[in-house]
């Protein structure tokens, strides 16, 4: 397990080294010199030639990004162009946001998911089991950022129970766990939940059915186990694919919540992307991608081993 | 197969080739068209997507208004007004004739990158499976590289560096969509070049070019279809999120995604208007959707 734990984590830096050229080429692959990913348009010639210089753009690729590397490992990742502060500096606050809504979202749809998919999985063929399968294409056919929008309608306008946008009453200000709050986080994280909803029911309901059909099954029920005896073995020999799913499916949460978080301006990491992109600020594109996916790599790694260390059948080292 | 065979020898050839693949088709496919009629959800949804593509390509035809002639005195009908069944958006533009139009950019966006995902991915993963050793470590490793990205912020950063537009737009879905296929077209031409009948073809002489267009490629492209055709309904709600997000079609171009975003701000004077592209992009995928676990029961594919 020891050994499996080492190697595991050793493949896992070619991947995170990969990930950081694929961050450090998206600079590279935007239109025009990435000279203006750091200066301003207007910055006068001589400026530009030392910042060039500094920078180490007029030395060849490889070495840029070796360059490059070693800034972000310092935790350098560099100057927004649109409000000159440090990138980390906005993007520290924007990934708790981003982290705390992508949590609420997943324990809303982890748990419908694992209860619909459970039930469909146990009583297959049944109205239970074609209402979920229904409920999870639904769930996965939605464009989120829509089902926002009318949840937006529904619930803000038409209601006025909740608000539309924000993350508190001033707009975006200091967190608090008051229902104030709590309220601006309703509508995102229901709006969020519903893809790992379809995807976790999905999956659930197929491992169940297969667990289901197997012939220890029929051997507990045969020397007379209750039926909730039977539900723990089943739920303990579900449990690690199950869980590998929805770890993954954090990650896809912290990752795709751009579009729910433009639809609620919800001041996290999304909000800070579709900014980035509108001005052309580049540095802030970069991070942004950066973290995030470093992040789901971290998350990857941390899934397979829990995933291991749960399941004694995968001996992988 | 020579090239420098006799006319009527090679059209013999061909009448022998036809005869043989109508009946092998024969067999396969009526089973699948027997199973596919026996399941009525696909056939409604394949034919809800129908009628949507045959009302986009005759949009010019069937729609009532011109999609870019706006009005400021008629903005923000509500649904039912009279001349307008759908409303008008927030330019005063007729709702039903830009659904209409907008439908065209959504669907070419929505299946574009998919086609093209499906082609490249299909001979990157039919060839990582067949080569095996190290041009297979090589294609499926740096597969591994984009599956380290969730893919809605690798089309988010990749068409976000690129700039708005709809070719970038393109570009980022399909590099988004190459990794998925050549992973599954990967691991069926690895079952597949395992078998017998490759052994045997191999013994026989055949070269490696014959033994995947005859062998392999015709038990690998179902399957492969059958995944490419479940990622459409994907690729849609992404392409239009992008759209959404401005990074696809720029205004006035009527796209789904893009008039979700220009009626946002619509949603407390015609909040039912405004959401009207979005229930068109949830039709369209979830029907796709559907119509992709048809085909996969009908053809029997696993996965």
């Amino acid at each position: 397990m020891l050994f499996y734990l080492i190697r595991r984590i050793i493949y896992a830096i070619p991947i995170a080294l990969a990930v950081g050229f694929v961050c450090f080429m998206l600079v590279q692959i935007a239109p025009g010199d990435p000279i203006n990913a750091i200066v301003p348009a207007d910055a006068p010639g001589d400026v530009v030639e030392q910042v060039r210089r500094d920078y180490g753009l007029d030395k060849p690729l490889p070495v840029q990004f070796g360059i490059w590397l070693s800034k972000v490992a310092q935790g350098d990742l560099g100057r927004s162009l649109a409000t000159g502060r440090s990138v980390w500096s906005d993007l520290s606050g924007a990934i708790q946001n981003t982290l705390m809504l992508a949590i609420a979202a997943s324990l809303i749809g982890f748990t419908l998911g694992c209860v619909l998919g459970g039930l469909a999985g146990t009583f297959r063929g049944s109205f239970v089991d074609r209402a979920a399968v229904s409920v999870a294409v639904a769930g996965v056919s939605v464009p989120h950022y829509w089902l926002g929008m009318v949840l937006v309608v529904i619930f803000s306008v038409q209601l006025n129970w909740l608000p539309a946008m924000g993350a508190g009453p001033g707009g975006s200000g200091d967190w608090a766990w008051d229902w104030e709050h709590v309220k601006h986080l309703v509508l995102p994280a229901v709006t969020l939940a519903v893809i790992p909803m379809g995807i976790v029911t999905r999956t659930v309901r197929g491992i169940i059915a297969e667990i289901m059909n197997q012939e220890f099954v029929t051997a507990l029920r045969g020397k007379g186990l209750t039926r909730g005896g039977i539900f723990l073995h089943v739920v303990k020999n579900a449990a690690p694919n199950a869980l590998a799913v929805m770890g993954l499916q954090l990650g896809y949460l912290m990752g795709g919540s751009i579009l729910v978080e433009t639809v609620f301006s919800w001041p996290g990491t999304g909000l800070l992307l579709n900014n980035a992109i509108f001005q052309r600020d580049l540095p802030v594109l970069q991070g942004t991608i950066l973290v995030l996916a470093m992040f789901f790599v971290a998350l990857n790694l941390a899934v397979d081993l829990v995933q291991t260390a749960l399941d004694p059948r995968i001996k992988r080292a | 197969m020579s090239m420098s065979t006799t006319p009527s020898a090679a059209e013999a050839e061909l009448a022998v080739q036809a005869k043989q693949s109508v009946a092998k088709s024969q067999g396969y496919w009526a089973g699948v068209w027997k199973r596919l009629r026996r399941d009525p959800l696909t056939i409604a949804c394949a034919a809800v997507l129908l009628v949507m593509f045959l009302a986009i390509v005759f949009a010019p035809l069937i729609a009532p208004q011109d999609p870019y002639q706006g009005s400021m005195i008629r903005r923000l009908r509500a649904i039912g007004t009279t001349n307008y069944p759908l409303g008008t958006d927030e330019l005063g533009r007729d709702m039903l004739t830009r659904l209409l139009y907008g439908g065209r950019l959504s669907w070419f966006m929505g299946i574009t990158p998919v086609l093209l995902a499906f082609v490249i991915g299909t001979f990157l993963g039919v060839l990582a499976g067949f080569a095996g050793g190290k041009v297979n470590m090589a294609i499926m490793r740096t597969t591994d590289i984009f599956y380290a990205f969730p893919s809605v912020l690798l089309a988010v950063a990749i068409s976000g560096a690129l700039g708005a537009g709809i070719v970038n737009a393109i570009l980022a879905l399909t590099l988004v969509f190459i990794p998925p296929i050549i992973r599954v077209a990967e691991s069926v031409t690895t079952g597949v070049r395992n078998l017998d009948f490759v052994d045997a073809a191999r013994a026989s002489g055949a070269s490696a070019f014959t033994i995947v267009r005859v062998h392999v490629l015709g038990n690998v492209l179902g399957p492969i279809f059958v995944y490419a055709t479940s990622l459409i309904s994907v690729c849609m709600i992404l392409a239009s999120g992008l759209s959404f997000l401005g990074l696809g079609t720029k205004p006035p171009e009527p796209e789904w995604g893009l008039m979700l975003n220009t009626l946002r701000t619509a949603i407390y004077v015609q909040p039912w208007v405004a959401v009207l592209p979005g229930a068109c992009i949830f039709v369209t995928s979830i029907c796709f959707n559907l119509l992709s676990d048809g085909l996969r029961q009908a053809m029997d594919v696993k996965g």
